[in-house]
């Protein structure tokens, strides 16, 4: 990136969106859209279909680029750099803004280049070896493959697959982790570890999450974020959204009473 | 029970018609499937029969000659094998980055569309045209005269249309999670084409490639157009010299009175036959060997 930051203070959010608006060709995604996301927080982002959280999410580390048609109004900025910025590359960015995405997308590799892949890309000079074995066991994945990293990933069951996307992640040790709908295509158990996996990754990494299952924001997220067509309804502490929501729409989805 | 009742009232299963429609279908499949076997099974036995008494190591190694039992198809074989090596080296390579460019990084304008659009087109065309074509620009334009040069780069142009939409539809079959899973590990786009789209894409690129390249070692045509010779007492040396390819000796000696020419054509076809049989064996090991690697 060119825009070196200056000396930010310590709790400079790591994330912000100021008025972001994204277009696709006439269509409004996401409306104006302002939040702040602190060091190694956890936000969740929770509303009805197609109300634009992957669309949100997908700002902030610069995939939107890739679809065509796709067109952003406001401004994104990552430890104060606008990440629209000209001169910023979107290569940089999403190396240090890594992304899960809701279903499991294993390259069709052995488990071991899964992993590798990122890294090697991005030029690492460090141990691979070491580097992939550390990021299985971040993943809470490495007892289950330690033995067979040669296999091909597609042997993998769903969630060990989700858990590999997770390494793979994280191997090129980002910053930020995007993950959208992370468990939506897993079984209680495997939802259940990587939930855990996200409470433990917190402690080194900042992390956006977007989910429909209103237990799985309440557990893992310090905030939550509601989003309602496009707009932002409500944003703050998650246990205030869920014990003490400000607006009716909130508290009307998260009961279940629409959406 | 009552349940099930309400349920046989309100729909009419005819289980046993939609059976006995499932059966004729595939029956009529079947059928099909065995007219196509059979038209094969007899053109080869009949072809064996007829030219499998001439095969012989003599037959493949002698030079054409006036007399039948003398004549071999030792310039033809060395001429079809310079021609679809030449072919294979030219196409393979222009044909993939002509698809990957479409596939991965042509915009979306009205200028792609239409490239798109003539190269459809283009497969479309009559080989004879491209003969002419050849004969036009390679033999005169350039001053290849009647050489494999010429005769390779013309079978190019004729295959590369269905080489490159062959290769788009592998590319295209990369599904998009994996280019996305790639991108948001921070690769580039040709990183992420190198190292992802194209490995998965290659077993269907090597089969378009396969059924490209068959079709070119059986051209004819456009081969006779630009000159390729009848009567070729020597194998070529070198990409400059003119040369003769399988099909069209089979066609020399096919065409003419004597029924002894006519029964070694038939052991010149099984050498063509033994030769696409090579090549697609080749084409089918190296896929076998991208797949295994997925
Ligand atoms: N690539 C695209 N092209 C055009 N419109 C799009 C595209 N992606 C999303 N949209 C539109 O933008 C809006 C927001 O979509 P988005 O995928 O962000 O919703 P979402 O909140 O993630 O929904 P879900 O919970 O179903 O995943 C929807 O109306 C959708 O139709
Ligand atoms: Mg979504």
């Amino acid at each position: 990136m060119t825009a070196e930051p200056t000396l930010a203070p310590v709790s400079a959010p790591v994330i912000e969106t100021q008025r972001l608006s994204v277009f696709y060709g006439a269509t409004e995604a996401v409306k104006s859209v302002s939040i702040k996301v602190e060091p190694n927080q956890v936000v969740a982002f929770i509303g009805p279909s197609g109300c634009g959280k992957s669309t949100l999410l997908r700002c902030v580390n610069r995939m939107n680029d890739l679809v065509p048609g796709a067109r952003i109004e406001g401004d994104v900025s990552f430890r104060g750099m606008n990440l629209y910025a000209d001169g910023v590359d979107p290569i940089e960015v999403r190396r240090r803004i890594g992304m899960v995405f809701q279903k499991p997308n294993p390259f069709p590799k052995s488990i071991y280049e899964n992993v590798a892949f990122g890294p090697r890309i991005n030029g690492y000079r460090g141990d691979l070896e070491a580097l992939v074995e550390k990021s299985l066991r971040h993943a809470a994945l490495w007892e289950e493959v330690k033995d067979r990293l040669t296999v091909s990933a597609l042997s993998l069951s769903g969630g060990q697959q989700q858990r590999l996307c997770i390494a793979r992640a994280l191997a090129i040790e980002p910053e930020v982790l995007l993950m959208d709908e992370p468990t939506s295509a897993l079984d209680p158990i495997a939802t259940q570890k990587i939930e855990e996996l996200i409470y433990d990754l917190k402690q080194d990494y900042t992390i956006l999450i977007v989910t429909h299952n209103m237990q799985q924001a309440a557990r893992v997220s310090d905030e939550t974020a509601f989003l309602y067509m496009g707009h932002l309804i409500e944003f703050g502490p998650t246990n205030q959204i869920f014990t003490n929501p400000a607006e009716e729409r909130t508290e009307a989805y998260i009961t279940g009473r629409f959406g | 029970m009552s349940n099930v009742k309400a349920t046989v009232g309100r729909f009419e299963p005819r289980r046993t018609t939609r059976y006995t429609i499932g059966q004729v279908f595939r029956t009529i499949f079947l059928l099909a499937t065995c007219v196509g076997i059979a038209a094969l099974l007899v053109l080869l036995l009949d072809v064996l029969n007829e030219g499998a008494t001439h095969l012989s190591w003599d037959f493949i190694r002698s030079y054409p000659s006036r007399f039948a039992d003398r004549a071999g198809i030792w310039a033809a074989l060395i001429g079809s094998i310079w021609v679809l090596s030449l072919t294979a080296l030219f196409s393979f390579p222009l044909g993939i980055a002509t698809a990957i460019w479409l596939e991965e990084y042509a915009p979306n304008s009205w200028l792609t569309r239409t490239i798109q659009m003539n190269i459809a087109n283009l497969a479309a065309v009559p080989s004879i045209v491209y003969g002419i074509l050849g004969l036009a620009v390679f033999v005169r334009w350039l001053e290849m005269g009647r050489s494999v040069l010429a005769g390779s780069l013309t079978l190019t142009l004729l295959i590369l249309p269905v080489m490159i939409i062959a290769g788009q539809e592998a590319i295209r079959a990369v599904p998009t999670s994996i280019r996305l899973g790639s991108y948001a590990l921070g690769a580039t786009r040709w990183q992420t084409v190198r190292r992802q789209v194209l490995p998965m894409a290659m077993p269907g690129i090597l089969t378009g490639t396969i059924l490209a390249l068959s079709r070119a070692v059986g051209e004819t045509a456009p081969l006779i157009i630009i000159g390729a010779l009848a009567f070729v007492p020597f194998v070529p040396d070198g990409p400059l010299d003119s040369f003769t390819v399988l099909p069209i000796q089979i066609f020399n000696w096919i065409s003419r009175p004597q029924p002894e020419f006519h029964a070694i054509a038939a052991a010149g076809i099984l050498v063509l036959l033994a030769v696409l049989l090579t090549f697609n064996l080749i084409a089918v090991l190296l896929r076998n060997r991208y797949s295994k690697k997925l």
